[in-house]
């Protein structure tokens, strides 16, 4: 288990380096950088101003050399300096951390508990008229856009309170920030237990068809002691893995709906910034992304093992 | 049926029939099977795989996967229950209780995640009004019966941590925890060591006798049936085609398939003696089992059978009673020892 | 024997479906969600196919009296700011969905097939290589590296195929190498080795025809995927370039200014979006069903 931590800590920060690199050199080859787009956007045609801001910039080195800078700067806590707002990047994108995380946490939260009931139910009783019901719900769930999702919602608000509920300002209390991220957090979240119902249901069948599910039975055992007790441990195990899957799900779920919220978060900062060409705030943003997702698969591998017994006690 | 047994049956199953629905068509998968089993007695039922013997005895428990299988007729009686109607509840209350099941793959039959103790401590608690800890005192009490060394600390363990013949005796242990009348033993050491074959089936000999238990043993391996069984049925494709003492059956078979079956298995010192075919060379039979959704009619056995006529292909044989409790479903049994085969 | 006395629980395990008639029949029973499936996705590249024929105007002509027009006789759907009819630009729209489905699906499953065969068959460090940069595809979210890669490349039709076909690769990449690792100890392949074939000719001959059920599994739950992304790239602005009538580009953020004043334009675009993957989805489990076998009932 030791040689199997180090190992999969050792893959981790490889995939996360091939990640940096790939993420620079996609914002390097960019036809156009920034200086370009403020001199076309502003007009100036002065070449010796133009050289001097890429110079500041460091726009003038090296890629390499720029890699490793930023790279640098990584491990000392200095991303670099937003081009647009000319403020730290940490400083932007800092603040913007913890709303999204409690959207994400939400979002997670519903599409377990929903999910997983379900997927149970659905597998428990497959081929019934309820499993029909609950399987179409959940690939409807993967349909529907979660952007879409969002506007209906917020469409349902229109004609039943008159208002919605978009982000304008900072909410005050506890309470007004959980009903103002209920909406957003539904909307992502339904899409997502869509997910975890599938792989719950898949999970269930696979290990119901067991032998140790019919060996249950011929001791007597009742169908929910089957069900429950027996099969739905087991079936959990490869379920666990899905939240590191959920991670990645998540995050795209939340792109678009912090836009249609108007939320704060990170994830609708990302949309501004590429559309800004704020590369500094992309490629820090894009590698915080990637960090939050291969640690969050790192964590749940680490569980599995914890959570499975034949794991566990395997040297 | 068994007039000639001076026992009552424990169990009795009479006309039994369990047909699977596929989209290959309908699949005879057990076809009007007979027999009856004595308490204490051990009843071994052969034949190739696919003939049936382990859905008979999935019948039996009425554990047969349903969709596609499905029991349609016949009774299974257990000490005068008609069990094939009972409720559901009702059978959760004899499946581990007054009958239980071992199965062959001692690997995958527990549960990964359970410790080995509660999965017998569950057997017992789910019939017995024990207290979880008196429940698994007596579930370590069982690990010692099947003699696993150091019972208390294997019943903490998970299945994975132990041995397959230890996850053997676990099950032997878990079904043997209530003290059934009846345990359906299904290949119990086919999937196990030689060496650990002659000790599980010696265990489950000894608890058997200590016990009162009646056996029966499902396997294909005819060495198995002659160490331990009193009597013995054949199944062919789904039927029941042969029953006798095992003397009998050994000495003399009635049944052209049981005897084939018998001539393709080398004989070492088990039947030393009285059968004086111990070093003809090994017979085949010739041909294969017929699919079970494609069976011929008449008897089964005819296109590989060399006594086969046009009667045979007509009809499935009536089981007859040639000899003093040796029943046999064969036009032509008298022919086999005529013929001098 | 009795022979009569079972025949309607055959008939639903279906044993009686005979000839290609008997077996659509049967198929459409087991599987009645994936008829529907295919239905929809029918319907979808019909209307692609056919929209010259099926609208009555443009989706590119505009008119300042029809701006924000609610559905009437002439405009079932209504019309949008610029007084385009939408339910023309909802049918020349599944032209765009259908192109950049099929186009990054049928992209990124070329890409993903060669990635895996090669990772496969060749194993070493090739295999070793090819798995490392799978590995740093799939860490960052499908929409994030699309956006990323459709910001890089600029918005247009092709680069939009392109970008979201490269985060398809991983998963088809990964089906096929275990496919083919499992496939190239099989018997075929040594004898086919044993006449003396080259690798590359094993691989493209014996192995890929073998793979090709759950290609087509996996590929059908992608261009559900694939659709969705583009509608995602094209809300954020990222994607289809105005004024090709891409159903995300017509929810675009704005859209939300409409929900109190033409919801039309909000309900419509999103519900084909909607239908059509729901389409694929349905397509894509039947298939699953009928073509893996571990999932038979």
């Amino acid at each position: 288990m030791g040689a199997y931590l180090v190992r999969r800590f050792g893959l981790m920060l490889l995939t996360l380096f091939g990640i940096s690199v790939i993420i620079f050199v996609l914002l390097r080859v960019v036809p156009g950088n920034i200086v370009d787009i403020l001199f076309d956007s502003a007009g100036m045609v002065n070449p010796a101003e133009k050289v001097k801001i890429e110079k500041e910039l460091g726009l003038d080195l090296p890629i390499p050399q720029q890699y490793a800078a930023w790279i640098g700067g990584l491990v000392h806590g200095d991303l670099g300096y937003s081009y647009v707002s000319e403020k730290p990047a940490i400083a932007e994108i800092a603040p913007r951390i913890p709303v999204t995380a409690k959207l994400a946490a939400m979002a997670l939260a519903f599409s377990v508990l929903i999910g997983v009931p379900f997927g149970v139910i659905s597998a428990v009783r497959q081929n019934s008229a309820a499993d029909y019901v609950l399987r179409v719900l959940s690939l409807s769930g993967l349909s529907l856009p979660s952007f879409w999702l969002g506007l209906l919602m917020l469409m349902g608000f229109v004609a039943w309170f008159g208002d919605m509920p978009i982000y304008t300002e900072p909410p005050a209390t506890l309470w007004d920030e959980l009903l103002l991220y209920a909406a957003p957090a539904a909307a992502v979240g339904f899409r997502s237990s869509a997910l975890v119902m599938r792989l719950t249901r898949s999970s269930m069948l696979e290990v119901l068809r067991q032998d140790y599910i019919r060996t249950a039975r011929s001791k007597g055992a009742s169908a929910s002691s089957v069900n429950y007790h027996h099969a739905l441990r087991n079936a959990m195990l490869p379920v666990v893995t899905v939240i590191g899957l959920e991670a990645a799900f998540l995050i795209g779920g939340l792109i678009v709906t912090e836009t249609v919220f108007n939320i704060p978060g990170v994830a609708r900062f990302l949309v501004e910034a590429i559309r800004t060409r704020d590369y500094p705030i992309v490629q820090n943003l894009v590698m915080f992304i990637a960090v939050v997702v291969v640690v969050v698969n790192f964590i749940v591998d680490m569980l599995y093992a914890v959570l499975d017994p034949r794991i566990r006690y395997s040297g | 049926m068994d007039t000639h047994d001076p026992m009552p049956p424990v169990l009795d199953v009479a006309g039994l029939r369990t047909m699977f629905f596929t989209r290959q068509g309908l699949l005879r998968a057990v076809d009007d099977v007979s027999f009856s089993v004595a308490r204490g007695e051990v009843l071994a039922v052969v034949g190739e795989s696919g003939c049936g013997k382990s859905i008979t005895a999935l019948s039996i428990m009425r554990l047969v996967p349903s969709p596609p299988g499905r029991i349609v007729g016949g009774s299974v009686t257990l000490d005068g229950r008609d069990l094939l109607k009972l409720d559901e509840a009702q059978m959760r209350g004899v499946r581990g209780n007054e009958m239980s099941m071992i199965f062959q793959e001692p690997m995958t039959s527990l549960n990964p995640v359970l410790t080995v103790g509660s999965q017998i401590s569950e057997a017992i608690r789910l019939h017995q009004d024990l207290s979880r800890a008196a429940a698994a005192d007596k579930a370590v009490e069982m690990l010692r019966r099947v003699k696993i060394p150091e019972p208390a600390q294997r019943a903490r363990e998970f299945p994975h941590q132990l041995s397959g013949g230890m996850r053997q005796r676990a099950m032997i242990a878990m079904a043997l925890a209530c003290n059934p009348k009846v345990l359906i033993a299904d290949e119990p050491t086919t999937a196990l060591d030689v060496t650990i074959q002659a000790q599980i089936l010696e265990l489950i000999l000894r608890l058997q006798q200590d016990l009162g238990t009646a056996v029966i043993l499902i396997t294909h391996d005819l060495g198995v049936v002659a160490e331990t069984a009193q009597r013995v049925i054949v199944m062919y494709a789904g039927r029941k085609i042969e029953e006798a003492d095992v003397g009998a059956l050994f000495a003399e078979p009635l049944h052209p398939y049981t005897h084939g079956l018998l001539a393709s298995v080398p004989r070492l010192a088990i039947m030393s003696g009285q059968v004086q075919a111990a070093q003809e060379r090994l017979q085949e039979i010739p041909g294969m089992v017929p699919p079970l959704t494609n069976l011929p009619t008449g008897c089964a056995f005819a296109p590989r059978c060399r006594f086969a006529d046009a009667q045979c292909r007509a009809a499935f044989p009536p089981y007859t009673q040639p000899r003093r409790g040796h029943w046999v479903a064969c036009w032509h049994s008298e022919r086999l020892y005529g013929a001098g085969a | 024997m009795h022979s009569t006395e079972y025949d309607s629980e055959l008939v639903k395990a279906g044993a009686s479906a005979q000839g290609a008639f008997g077996q659509t029949a049967y198929f459409l029973r087991r599987y009645p969600l994936g008829a529907i499936g295919a239905v929809i996705m029918a319907l979808f590249v019909l209307a692609a196919l056919f929209a010259d024929f099926i609208t009555a105007y443009s989706p590119l002509s505009t008119d300042a009296a029809l701006s924000l027009a609610a559905p009437s006789r002439a405009h079932w759907l209504g019309a949008d700011y610029m007084g385009r009819d939408i339910y023309s630009r909802i049918v020349y729209g599944a032209r765009i969905s259908l192109a950049v489905g099929l186009g990054s699906t049928g992209l990124g499953c070329a890409l993903g097939v060669v990635v895996g065969l090669v990772s496969g068959y060749l194993g070493g460090w090739v295999d070793l290589i090819a798995q490392r940069v799978m590995d740093i595809l799939q860490a960052l979210p499908l929409l994030v590296l699309a956006l990323v890669m459709a910001a890089a490349l600029g918005p247009s039709l092709w680069n939009t195929i392109f970008a979201i076909s490269i985060p398809l690769i991983p998963a088809i990449a990964r089906v096929i190498r275990s496919n083919t690792l499992a496939l190239r100890e099989l018997a075929f392949v040594e004898a086919a080795q044993a006449i003396g074939m080259s690798e590359l000719r094993i691989a493209a001959r014996h192995i890929l025809p073998n793979t090709v059920a759950p290609l087509i599994v996996l590929a059908t739950a992608q261009l559900g995927a694939a659709i969705l992304t583009e509608a995602s790239l094209s809300f954020l602005g990222l994607g289809i370039p105005e004024p090709h009538p891409s159903w995300g580009r017509m929810l675009s953020e704005s859209a939300a200014e409409y929900i109190r004043t033409a919801p039309w334009l909000v309900i419509f675009p999103g519900l084909a979006i909607s239908l059509v993957v729901f389409g694929t989805n349905l397509l894509g489990d039947a298939l699953r069903d009928i073509l893996d076998p571990r999932e038979r009932g």
